[in-house]
């Protein structure tokens, strides 16, 4: 039932595969892009090397040039491509800022699409219930009136004058507060979220889910913050975000069907589910297929 | 105060959560970075628990490690009822210990297939799930015919006991591991009832028991 891919959408984009800060340098990892087995480490000085596995290549420095696939580090993570991936991955010109703590809270197998997981991610409705007590509490439970637009010239859809009322929004919260949110999808698979940052309110904090699809229902999410906090440890930093994505998951995996409907008919959307809304859109129109169930043409 | 060594997506670490929830004890948490961070392999995590494994708790200078061990521990000192670890009925004793040892058993079923799909580990996946259903079935009918007789818990006792706790967490984790508990009605029930008991308290991946249903 499960082929290997071949929507050329999705196999001619950059795909995270694993964490830079949890590879021993020149240790070989396995892991799965697109039900292709594949290969990776981080050489010496920071190279990262991918390849189809095999069993006759035991090391990155033996993979012959012409079986390595295209490959960089971005954001903290290993990305690669199956396909001719373009030039650049898009921007994330707060991951330059020094003063920002960036840490890779977790990596995730979830047993959803890539499409239902941005889709969750872009979804306020779901706080006091889920996030009780963090990201929300009733009654505060509305989704006030937000903008989307699909931005031309970046390819990117952008979700903005978000607002919501959040008991804990971070672990430099000290209290409840009406947090802004501003979110943007500018890679089918990923999606980078801004929210007001308790302790600089002329900053966000930056908080990114980068989705590698392992097939079509499964993925490993990778979540990457780059946040402003002086205080927390890391383990602390990190233990906020995985208590929040370990809300998530069960919610995540009990969608059904698991990948997308782009059907506008097939699931019925509230006024508050504008962005997933243009999300589809978008999908449908660069005529991505893998993940998601296409709209009958 | 009590010190335990956490961490959040842990079910064993739940367990004893979910007791000091239950008994209304304060303790502090040092929350364990164990993944992706592996902090539990660490040397000073090392010389807590040579087994490096979670949870461990200090207590009184005390240190102890082993979920089932440290509800009794915590239950014999500090439930005034005696109701949850009842220390003067050798049967019910001997019934909680059988059930403690089965919850090690889910443990290393259940969890393992949940760590397998959530965090990439190298299990056999296949025989930790069918090991999960297996346990799952035996459980299931146990309680189905508790409930015949009037019995809502998993030992032979009008209150719960730390073995309902015991049990619990990864149960109702089953699903992140790929195990489905549309087959096990007195399993559910019995999940629902635990999501009753006053002061229970939730995990990431554990929901409260629907409000509609708070008349039972």
């Amino acid at each position: 039932m499960m082929t290997k891919c071949t929507d050329p959408v999705i196999l001619n984009l950059w795909h995270p595969v694993g964490a830079i800060a949890e590879a021993a340098p020149g240790a070989v990892r396995e892991t799965v892009l697109l039900e292709e087995r594949l290969s990776f480490a981080v050489n010496a000085d920071g190279e990262p090397v991918v390849w189809r596995s095999r069993s006759d290549v035991q090391g990155a420095d033996h993979v012959p040039p012409a079986d390595r696939l295209p490959a960089r580090s971005a954001y903290g993570y290993v990305w690669t491509s199956l396909g001719s991936p373009p030039a650049e991955l898009f921007p994330i010109p707060e991951y330059e800022e020094p003063d920002r703590r960036k840490l890779n809270a977790a990596t995730f197998g979830v047993n959803v699409s890539a499409p239902r997981a941005i889709e969750n991610f872009l979804d306020m409705g779901h706080f006091p219930y889920v996030h009780t007590d963090i990201l929300g509490v009733e009654p505060h439970t509305e989704v006030k009136e937000y903008d989307v637009e699909i931005s031309v010239d970046r390819d990117e859809i952008l979700a903005t004058r978000c607002r919501f009322f959040q008991p804990m929004a971070s672990t430099a919260s000290d209290g409840g507060a009406d947090v802004d949110y501003v979110y943007r999808v500018p890679h089918p698979y990923c999606s980078v979220l801004y929210k007001s940052s308790p302790v600089d309110e002329a900053r966000h904090d930056v908080i990114a889910v980068f989705l590698q699809p392992v097939d079509q229902e499964h993925v490993r999410a990778h979540l990457l913050l780059c946040v402003l906090d002086e205080d927390s440890e890391d383990k602390v930093i990190k233990r906020f975000q995985q208590t929040i994505f370990g809300q998530d998951k069960p919610i995540l995996e009990n969608q059904v069907p698991k990948r997308l409907p782009l059907d506008p008919r097939a699931e019925t959307p509230i006024r508050a589910d504008k962005s997933a809304i243009a999300y589809r859109r978008w999908l449908s129109q660069k005529g991505v297929t893998y993940g998601v169930i296409p709209a009958a043409a | 105060m009590i010190t335990l060594y956490d961490y959040e997506l842990s079910g064993n670490c739940y367990k004893l959560r979910l007791l000091m929830s239950f008994l209304g004890i304060d303790h502090k948490t040092v929350p364990v970075d164990f993944y992706p961070g592996r902090e539990h392999k660490s040397e000073w995590f090392l010389k807590l628990n040579p087994l490096g494994q979670l949870p461990v708790i200090e207590d009184d200078g005390l240190i102890l490690r082993d979920a089932q061990a440290i509800l009794v521990y915590l239950a014999s000192k500090y439930d005034p009822s005696g109701t949850w670890y009842p220390r003067d009925n050798p049967a019910l004793l001997g019934e909680i210990s059988q059930w403690l040892a089965f919850a090690d058993g889910i443990t290393s079923t259940a969890s393992a297939a949940r760590l397998h799909d959530g965090l990439f580990y190298n299990f056999d996946i296949d025989a930790a799930r069918s090991g999960a259903h297996r346990l799952f079935r035996i459980l299931d009918e146990h309680l189905w015919f508790g409930e015949q007789q009037g019995r809502n818990w998993i030992c032979s006792a009008a209150q719960p006991t730390i073995a309902d706790i015991a049990c619990f967490p990864y149960v109702m984790l089953s699903e992140e591991g790929g195990i489905p508990r549309q087959d096990y009605p007195a399993i559910r029930r019995w999940c629902d009832r635990v999501k009753r008991i006053r002061g229970f308290t939730v995990m990431s991946g554990v929901f409260p028991a629907g409000p509609g249903k708070l008349a039972a």
